[in-house]
Formats: structure tokens, C-alpha cells, sequence
């Protein structure tokens, strides 16, 4: 098979069948480019991982592009990323062009009601993960405390009392007072 | 012009959307709601669909999106969108890889972001909470959904304790749908 279709037929596939997203998909992407088809080595993985973590944007968009560039130039990284994207892509077209007519039906309203409850644990695991994660790699604790629970506080007072403060600026906030406040412990060591 | 802004708005989430998905979804929030794309119980059903779906999540809330505004056209842009951010990182990376994983200022940067991400995160899931369980005129409390929080956190718990790793995603959504369908 030709490498430009394999990679769109890999990612398609990996695309189609991943529930979860993005970290659901990280050990079947390791499976499959590492294991089956050796496309990158673990070494290789683990820094698709580690770069996808430091870059904004979906993490499964990341590696499939990482590995498409690197096995067929640019034309490999659109191939792969067609790949990832493709399947999902026209799963939703479907879906939302029934959705008015499906929520018409009582039992589904009220499964989707239910799943607003399954979104909300979600979202409150991915969050709680995240800053174990951070906790357990950093070497300054109690930095990192005082972001989350700063930036925690900051935002429940935006949702609940409107105050609008957009997200992006918060982000931007806390990467230059990132830079300050690290940068100077650095030079003080 | 609205497929203008479909693009804009979900390259904007793409380009700010640090650690993945759920680092997404309080943009997306934010911009569904102050664009008036969508209410909050619209954008429940976006986000449950979003993560009941195969795929990047981000991807699928962006073709979800874009086509309820504006068919299949608004669904392409907003796709476009949100994976054109990632797509253009990775394709610079390799030719300044080096510096770009000791470069200090990028590290740094991203150390105050990332509690910063999780801190946002959270409070996004507290006041999306809130709202599930007062429904929509802010007055009546909704029980059966409180209950039914209650009972997958214990379920997602007890099942980390007993197999070591986190249920998946897709079960415990599954749950929260049969639950639904029997006692909502």
C-alpha cells in the first residue's frame, strides 16, 4: 500500500473508533506507530506527547501531524490529519443534522439529560487529574497551588457573579506571571 | 458574516486550547454563549455529544457548531479552524526543536499555565454543575440530577480503587444515559 494512504487509512481508523478524545487515544497511537507499523520510535512518542502537552490545540491533531511530517513531508502530515479528522467529521454532520428531530423523542432527551451529569464529572476528573499531574512533576509545590487555587477562585467569581473575564486573557495572565515569577526564582538559585 | 467568524472564533480555541480537550471546553463555553450561538442547555447537549462521539472532542464540538449555524460550509470552517493552530505548531516544530524544548521562556510560561488550565477547568465544572441542578429559571432545584452526580463520582471513585486506572469516558457516559432513561 502506498505510505500516503496507509497514514490517511491508520488515522482514519484510529479517528473512527477512539472514544474519549485526544488522551483515550494516546496508547492506540502508540500501538499503532510504534508497534505495528514502527513509524516512530518510543523515544519519538514519548516527545509527540510531551510537545502535545506544550502546544494548544487537539492533542490526536498533534501526533498525526507530527507523524505524517515525519514520514512523508507535508503531504503525509495532511494526509494523517485528514485521516484523524475525516471520520468524526461526518459522524457529527449526521448527528447534528437529525439532532432537532431526535430530541423530539422522550427517551433521548432524557439520556442526553442524563449525560449533562456524566459532563460535569468529567470535566471536574480532568481537571483534578490535571493538577495531580502537575504536582507530582513540579519542583516548586507551592507555586503551582497558588495558581490553581488563585485561578480557580478567579474564574468561579467571572461564572457566577458575571463579571465576563475572558478566558484567554486569564491564560495569558498566568503565562507571563508564569515567566516572571520563575524566571526570578531561577536567577535567585 | 458568520462563516467568517465560525473560522475565527473556533482558531481562536484551537490556538488557546492548552492540555487537550477539556482545556477547550471553557473556551467553548464562553464563546457559544457570548456569541449567541447557543444557550446553556444547548450547549449541554454539545458537549455531551461532543464527548459521547468517536474523535477529538475539540474537533467534534467545532463540526457540531458549525454546522448548527451554518450547514455543512459553517461545519468545514469551524473544523478548519480549531486544527489549523496544531496542525501549523507541529509542522515549525522540527526546525526549532531544539530550542523549543529547553527554550526557558515557553517553559515557564507554560508552568504558570498549566495550574492556572486546571484552576479554570474545575471552576468550569462547578458552575456548569450549578446550572444542571438549578434548571433553566434558576429557581427550582433539580434532585434526580444531583443524585445522579452523586452516583457516578462514586461509581467513577470506587472503580479507580478497585482497577487502579480511571473508568472510561465512554462508560461512565453510557451510565449516565440508562440512568436518564429509566428515572428522568
Amino acid at each position: 500500500m502506498n505510505l500516503l494512504t496507509d497514514l490517511f487509512l491508520s488515522f482514519a481508523r484510529i479517528g473512527a473508533f477512539t472514544f474519549g478524545g485526544g488522551y483515550a487515544m494516546l496508547s492506540l497511537l502508540e500501538h499503532e506507530c510504534v508497534e505495528k507499523k514502527q513509524w516512530l520510535t518510543e523515544d519519538e512518542m514519548a516527545e509527540v506527547t510531551v510537545i502535545a502537552e506544550s502546544t494548544p490545540g487537539p492533542i490526536a491533531i498533534n501526533c498525526a501531524t507530527y507523524t505524517g511530517l515525519k514520514l512523508a513531508g507535508i503531504k503525509g502530515a495532511v494526509c494523517a490529519t485528514l485521516g484523524m479528522v475525516l471520520p468524526s467529521f461526518f459522524v457529527l454532520l449526521i448527528i447534528s443534522a437529525f439532532l432537532k428531530n431526535v430530541l423530539t423523542i422522550p427517551l433521548v432527551a432524557k439520556a442526553l439529560r442524563g449525560i449533562r451529569a456524566a459532563v460535569v464529572v468529567l470535566i471536574l476528573r480532568a481537571g483534578y487529574q490535571m493538577f495531580r499531574n502537575i504536582l507530582k512533576k513540579t519542583p516548586d509545590k507551592k507555586s503551582a497551588i497558588g495558581f490553581f487555587a488563585f485561578f480557580l477562585i478567579l474564574t468561579l467569581c467571572s461564572l457566577l457573579l458575571a463579571w465576563h473575564i475572558p478566558t484567554i486573557l486569564m491564560i495569558l495572565a498566568a503565562g507571563i506571571m508564569g515567566y516572571i515569577l520563575f524566571s526570578r526564582k531561577g536567577a535567585a538559585k | 458574516m458568520i462563516i467568517l467568524e465560525l473560522f475565527l472564533q473556533f482558531l481562536k480555541i484551537g490556538a488557546f486550547a492548552f492540555g487537550g480537550a477539556y482545556g477547550a471546553i471553557p473556551l467553548i463555553r464562553e464563546t457559544v454563549l457570548s456569541m449567541g450561538w447557543m444557550d446553556e442547555a444547548q450547549l449541554m447537549n454539545l458537549l455531551g455529544i461532543s464527548e459521547s462521539t468517536p474523535g477529538p472532542i475539540m474537533v467534534n464540538a467545532a463540526t457540531m457548531t458549525g454546522f448548527d449555524q451554518a450547514g455543512i460550509p459553517g461545519a468545514l470552517v469551524a473544523t478548519l479552524g480549531v486544527i489549523l493552530p496544531s496542525f501549523l505548531i507541529m509542522l515549525i516544530i522540527p526546525y526549532l526543536q531544539k530550542r523549543w524544548a529547553g527554550h526557558k521562556v515557553i517553559r515557564m510560561a507554560i508552568r504558570g499555565i498549566k495550574p492556572c488550565l486546571a484552576g479554570i477547568i474545575i471552576a468550569t465544572g462547578i458552575h456548569l454543575f450549578i446550572q444542571i441542578v438549578t434548571s433553566s429559571d434558576q429557581k427550582t432545584f433539580d434532585w434526580k440530577i444531583l443524585l445522579i452526580t452523586a452516583v457516578l463520582i462514586a461509581v467513577s471513585v470506587l472503580f479507580r480503587k478497585n482497577k487502579q486506572k480511571p473508568i472510561s469516558p465512554i462508560l461512565l457516559i453510557l451510565l449516565s444515559a440508562i440512568i436518564g432513561m429509566l428515572f428522568l
